[in-house]
């Protein structure tokens, strides 16, 4: 157990807490928006997060060809991290122009 | 009802300047699929797909127009006629020269550089040729599908 490994268990479970958490949201929240609000922010954290874990798992015997997988790896972090809130957002946007109304506190409960 | 709710459909900040930055990495990632076909997973086929499927997100972020801007129709028509010719072409020439169609080993003679080398370039020419028909094809399909083929305005 040496302290990248230590990190790299922390992160990927910090990751699958987050999943989790974005899981309960799609399923228990009343609506449309909150329930992408749950989906978009917490996948693209848990993603980023098992991805950095996964990266610094893999370079634990040190070689060359694992940093480069690593690297890769961190490469593909960087573009879930930049399209996971973007593709959230176009889908919010496609929704309000679609005329989709926002769940307020006046409708206690949606079927 | 509620003003405030009131959105109209149009060309987004956010998503416009995250398809800028997105677009040349998906481009060099498709070249990449292409060239390292023949060594890791991929090839002709996916990575046409790839570079098709950056213009298609440059026609959806921004219009048609815009993708238009930087693959005319002209060049369309031209790149798929341009892999097909590759394709052929390297499959004739093959035979021309003693062998099978696409048979590389053939092509020693008109290049020596040795029968698995060629074996090797000759498969990297076809899928070169391969990758720019279907990106052309696929924009081409995307371009007449949203603008029920009138190709001039659309999404």
């Amino acid at each position: 157990m040496t302290i990248l490994s230590v990190t790299a268990i922390a992160l990927l479970s910090l990751g699958l807490f987050f999943f989790f958490a974005g899981t309960v949201g799609i399923l228990r929240l009343p609506d449309f928006y909150s329930r992408l609000h749950a989906a978009g922010k917490c996948d693209s954290l848990a993603a980023v997060l098992i991805i950095v874990g996964i990266a610094l798992y893999n370079i634990e015997p040190f070689s060359f060809e694992a940093l480069l997988v690593s690297a890769k790896l961190l490469l593909i972090a960087v573009v879930v991290f930049v399209t996971s809130p973007t593709a959230t957002h176009a889908i919010t946007e496609a929704a309000l122009v679609l005329g989709v109304k926002p769940w307020t506190k006046a409708e206690r409960k949606r079927p | 009802m509620r003003d405030i709710y009131e959105h109209s459909a149009g060309e987004d900040l956010i998503i416009k300047t995250s398809v800028r930055l997105l677009v040349p990495f998906i481009q060099l990632f498709g070249l990449y699929v292409i060239v390292h076909g023949h060594y890791s997973p991929g090839g002709g086929f996916q990575g046409g797909v790839i570079l098709g499927a950056a213009f298609i997100l440059l026609a959806l972020a921004y219009d048609m127009k815009t993708s238009q801007e930087y693959m005319t129709i002209r060049v369309n028509a031209l790149f798929t006629n341009l892999g097909a010719a590759i394709f052929i072409g390297v499959g004739a020439v093959s035979a021309i020269f003693g062998g099978l169609f696409l048979d590389y080993a053939a092509l020693n003679k008109l290049i020596p550089l040795g029968p698995i080398e060629w074996h090797s370039f000759g498969i990297f020419l076809v899928e070169v040729g391969v990758g720019f028909t279907v990106m052309s094809i696929m924009v081409l399909l995307y371009w007449n599908l949203s603008s029920s083929g009138t190709l001039d305005e659309g999404l």
